[in-house]
């Protein structure tokens, strides 16, 4: 069956010809970098747990040197008409063509990765189009790519640096604390001021770790589940879902989402890094102050 | 107590500029050893979930694509897609992004576009040839990374297989309550109106303030 171990044979070979060019131009940093990437994808599962712990720490220093450079600017393009939008147009269209049909073949292709399958497929068809149809290389694909990817820096691990952070406090118990702490700041029986703690406690803490997913069985524990779903009543659903909405307005406003917010800074060469926050924020503010209202006025 | 200690790293190493691996690996290590637990231990905890979450950074699959294509002149293009509309503006062009990309991410189709995908090679190009400023440049490309942004977060919740919702089903059964996807899918839906209504609203202003600069210009057309 085609599953996600597909996906990770790609990115691995894609990271390790991006590692390969880096270290012709001599990019040592750089170079190095994607090869652990390259080594995580394809042999990730063979490493065991320290050593995939002795991988990251690997990847930290080098992003910690300071030696990783961002790409040369780019020769100027060569125009060759509308067919450029065909290969860009392919991937979203296999995306969605994929992913509905590859549900309907679960013993073909795993059908919880049906996207990241149909969207591998598609890039290596659009890749394959856009070489007859340009008339390019396969090297000038793979020197182009490595040049955004350059641009992304260590940028690109900041997702799964975060998510194993989260994995990390988990073990240590820091939920509870935090919980704990936040549950007795909260005057009793005020439903407003419960609503007020776990809205804004859930952005806070989303903003802290970079993802709401971390967040939310913090604060279901700590607010949602004691005072507002057994303490006021309110609908568990709503409870659930407006915080978690709530954890993403504070998702907006942090560069720990550096996938979210910083990444597309740099893929934009945006002078400030923080171009994209800044542009969320007014937008992110009166989003959480509604999800808090919506809570309050259904369960008051 | 003491293991809040890591929270406290994050917030200082990031203030004092710090490179974020580090600071994110310190804050693992000093979180472990203040809930006792053995160095091996936090090493082994932090490279699993490594492993584990490698999906999220499949994504840069796409790159040699999009940099073959941008070096074949796809932004140029998409300039001129757009240069060539009437009454197409940078806002009304990114209303009608954040729409698709809601919309889509709500039936689930979350990867389609993306800061990669759709936001460098296409939809900013279009939007800054749209507002036709350069001056502006930079405020319209980082606003049309805002709206796919936007666009995703406040439409994924809809779809009832995403991430999210399946963790919030998982943490509420732990407190033996039991629910449907849909259930938690359809409170997402009036966060993602208001969404739309306050980021659309944004946008619009955005064009006043691009029209009121062309104006301030002597160049009104």
């Amino acid at each position: 069956m085609i599953g996600i171990g597909f996906v990770y044979a790609v990115a691995g070979v894609v990271f390790a010809v991006f590692a390969a060019s880096s270290l012709v131009e001599r990019r040592w940093a750089n170079g190095a970098f994607h090869a652990l990437i390259a080594l995580s994808f394809l042999a990730g599962d063979r490493l065991g747990d320290v050593g995939n712990g002795v991988l990251v720490l690997a990847l930290v220093t080098i992003a910690a040197s300071g030696r990783m450079r961002r790409s040369a600017p780019p020769p100027p393009s060569v125009e060759r008409g509308a067919r450029v939008f065909v290969p860009a147009l392919v991937i979203p269209a296999a995306a969605l063509v994929g992913t509905l049909a590859f549900k309907q073949m679960p013993t073909l292709v795993d059908p919880k990765q049906a996207t990241l399958v149909a969207l591998a497929m598609g890039t290596m068809l659009a890749l394959a189009l856009g070489l007859v149809l340009l008339k390019a290389r396969p090297a000038q694909a793979f020197a182009a790519g490595r040049g955004l990817i350059d641009d992304i820096g260590w940028a690109a691990i900041m997702p799964q640096m975060l998510a194993s952070l989260g994995a990390v406090f988990a073990l240590a118990g820091v939920g509870e604390v935090v919980g704990g702490l936040m549950g007795r700041a909260i005057p009793g029986g005020s439903v407003a001021g419960a609503v007020i703690a776990y809205a804004v406690g859930m952005a806070l803490f989303t903003m802290v770790m970079g993802n709401a997913f971390a967040a939310f069985p913090v604060m279901a524990a700590a607010i949602g589940v004691p005072l507002l779903i057994h303490g006021a009543g309110a609908d568990p659903a709503m409870v659930a879902a407006l915080g978690m909405l709530a954890g993403f307005c504070g998702t907006l406003m942090t560069p720990m989402a550096a996938n979210f917010n910083l990444v597309p800074a740099a893929l934009l060469d945006l002078k400030d890094r923080y171009g994209v926050i800044r542009a969320q924020v007014p937008t992110a503010l009166p989003l959480l102050a509604f999800n808090m209202l919506l809570l309050y006025v259904m369960i008051a | 107590m003491l293991v809040l200690a890591g929270i406290a790293v994050i917030a200082g190493g990031f203030l004092l500029r710090f490179n974020p691996l580090l600071v994110v690996v310190v804050s693992a290590l000093v979180t472990g050893l203040a809930a006792g637990l053995e160095p091996v231990v936090v090493l082994a905890t932090f490279g699993k979930a490594f492993n584990d979450t490698r999906y999220v950074t499949a994504i840069y699959i796409v790159l040699p694509v999009i940099g073959l294509l941008e070096r074949h002149g796809l932004q140029a293009r998409a300039r001129g897609l757009v240069a060539g509309l009437r009454g197409a503006t940078a806002g009304r062009l990114l209303i009608g992004y954040l729409l698709f990309r809601q919309v889509t991410a709500a039936l689930g189709l979350t990867s389609i576009a993306g800061p990669a995908q759709t936001v460098r090679p296409l939809v900013a190009p279009m939007a800054e040839a749209a507002a036709d400023d350069a001056g502006a440049s930079e405020q319209v490309r980082a606003m049309t990374a805002a709206t796919d942004n936007v666009g995703l977060f406040f439409g994924e919740d809809i779809f009832i297989a995403i991430g999210s919702i399946l963790l919030m089903k998982g943490v509420l059964e732990g407190y033996g309550i039991v629910l449907e996807p849909f259930q938690l899918s359809v409170w997402a839906i009036p966060t993602a109106i208001a969404a739309f209504l306050i980021h659309g609203g944004r946008l619009l202003w955005l064009d006043r303030r691009l029209a009121r600069r062309k104006v301030g210009r002597g160049t009104g057309s």
